[in-house]
């Protein structure tokens, strides 16, 4: 019951879409499995939500050091999630006057709108992107020219930053005809269109073979870490 | 208090005083929104059903339309908007703060971030799948009369899905302290249905296309029907460039001898690869701050103009267009 149903779940929900691939009278089956599969993958949202709340709600409740800033996500948490799902501010859609509730619940103008563009937007970009620094910081001290593989990769790094930049084409320009296959943005198209195309079409190629192999221990039950210890 | 805390006093008086001098200083002011009011009537016989949108509008537009008629209601000053670029101004800040070290400041941002972040896909999840997917297909008639009026009439319940409802219940009992094994069964489906729908989209669209695209004339022959050297050295480069990586991944042989050469030049092939993403990654991070920096700069404190926006709305109020 606690093991062998889910692993006859795991088998029955894969094989239909592996069915319904090949099978077009069971092709309306999979697009059903799809559909499930995106209701449960919201409900996770749900689940995500509820595990934030409870362990912030914890942190608040024990007074833990730095509780205060549990108690701010607590806040931004029901405020975001009470005028989303309560469409606070939005207008009946224009075809549907009548039904208060059919206007978008992204319209702009109204409060979840607004907590998207000036405060989910600007915090999600400027995270990204101070990990410019962080990667930049990282990957010299991680890939300091210590041998030909380190600088393979930086030199490369470096002739793709400046190829795909204005700075590349204006210093490189000058090149005679007889090498202008070095000018940067060429040198980076060159090394894009041939030297990362055979390496990644490798990587995806293992990475297709791994994906198809451990789907398939999974499947046939093979692989059964994903029900955890079996404890209870 | 000690000097770490006597040091972010002082950058936030010095920062407070740039701000205030900037406002002061500027005819202008900075940081402001206009929007333009759209009034929406779309049944002209029923007085309730009338509302009025709020569009995003230029401080032209607003500097062209006071100078028209000084008593107009169309373009207005948008407080809530302008709050909203302060805002968003401050938040910036505050995690760019996190640069020189951690500090209140950032946990406050991240904390806000999270809990909207966490609201944010709930709420996008609800409306966008639970109610037409779910709540749609086991009540048409609900979500008819409810949020989704346009939903087809020949919509029935459909009570197959009380099974995703089951599911999706047995989830969250995992918030549960006891009968964790019960969140077992909808983990199951959703990692069924993942390997198999990945097990064919990935032998399908990666290792099937992959090894078509691969293979390529060695010998290729330009427009005029001219062998070409260099278009040929770019079909050697990429297949030795493949078939060496793989070497690489396979381990089954020890990587000694021919093998072990072999697989040495797919490192240097995928090190080639690693650069250019590592290049891509440095360039697009750089982009999004560059687009944070422009913000601050240009809709925050307006010190830049990059698209001659405030030149026009200075050229407008002026009269001179």
């Amino acid at each position: 019951m606690k093991r062998n149903i889910p692993l006859l779940i795991a088998m029955i929900a894969g094989f239909v879409m592996i069915v319904a691939y090949f099978i077009p009278y069971t092709e309306t089956w999979g697009d059903t499995v799809i559909v499930w599969f995106d209701i449960l993958a919201a409900i996770a949202f749900v689940l995500g939500g509820g595990n934030l709340l409870k362990v912030h709600l914890k942190k608040a409740s024990d007074q833990v050091p730095g509780w205060g800033y549990s108690v701010v996500t607590i806040i931004a948490f029901v405020v975001m999630l009470g005028v989303g799902l309560g469409k606070i501010g939005v207008n009946p859609a224009a075809k549907y006057p009548e039904f208060a509730w059919s206007g978008s619940y992204r319209e702009v103008g109204a409060p979840f709108w607004w907590l998207y563009e000036y405060v989910f937007k600007p915090l999600q970009a400027t995270i990204f992107a101070m990990l410019a620094f962080y990667v930049a910081s990282a990957a010299f001290r991680a890939f300091r020219a210590k041998n030909f593989e380190a600088i393979l990769l930086l030199a490369t790094a470096f002739i793709i930053l400046l190829g795909r930049t204005a700075a590349g084409p204006a210093l490189t320009s000058w090149f005679p005809d007889s090498i202008e296959g070095l000018e940067a943005d060429k040198l980076t198209e060159y090394l894009m269109t041939v030297f990362n195309t055979a390496g990644n079409r490798a990587i995806m190629i293992g990475i297709a073979l791994g994906t198809a192999s451990v789907s398939l221990k999974i499947l046939l039950g093979v692989e059964r870490s994903y029900l955890g210890s079996g404890e209870e | 208090m000690n000097s770490s805390n006597r040091l972010w006093l002082i950058l936030f008086i010095i920062g407070a005083v740039l701000v205030a001098g900037r406002m002061i200083m500027s005819s202008n002011g900075m940081g402001k929104a206009y929007v333009q009011a759209v009034p929406v009537n779309p049944d002209a016989e029923n007085e309730d059903h009338k509302w009025t949108i709020y569009e995003q509008a230029s401080l032209t537009d607003y500097n062209k339309s006071v100078l028209a008629d000084p008593n107009q209601t169309e373009y207005l000053f948008s407080m809530s908007r302008t709050l909203g670029v302060w805002f968003a101004a401050l938040m910036t800040i505050f995690v760019l703060s996190f640069l020189i070290r951690d500090n209140p400041f950032y946990k406050f941002a991240e904390a806000v971030f999270v809990g909207i972040s966490a609201a944010y896909w709930m709420v996008v999840g609800f409306w966008s799948t639970v109610v037409p997917n779910l709540i749609g297909k086991i009540s048409p008639d609900l979500v008819r009369n409810w949020a989704l009026p346009g939903l087809g009439q020949d919509e029935h319940s459909e009570l197959l899905y009380l099974i995703p409802l089951a599911l999706g219940l047995m989830l969250l009992w995992r918030l549960s302290p006891k009968g964790g094994w019960i969140s077992r069964w909808p983990m199951a489906f959703i990692i069924g249905v993942f390997c198999g729908l990945r097990l064919i989209t990935f032998i399908h669209a990666d290792f099937l296309s992959q090894i078509r695209n691969g293979i390529v004339p060695l010998w290729v022959e330009d427009s005029t029907g001219a062998f070409s050297f260099w278009l040929s050295l770019r079909s050697v480069f990429l297949i030795v460039g493949v078939l060496s990586c793989l070497v690489y991944f396979f381990f089954s042989f020890e990587h000694k001898g021919i093998v072990g050469k072999t697989a040495k030049l797919g490192i240097w092939f995928m090190m080639i690869t690693f650069g250019a993403a590592f290049g891509y990654t440095v360039m697009g991070r750089i982009a999004l701050l560059a687009i944070r920096l422009e913000f601050l700069f240009d809709d925050w404190l307006w010190l830049i103009d990059p698209t001659d926006k405030r030149v026009e709305a200075v050229v407008s109020m002026l009269g001179l267009f």
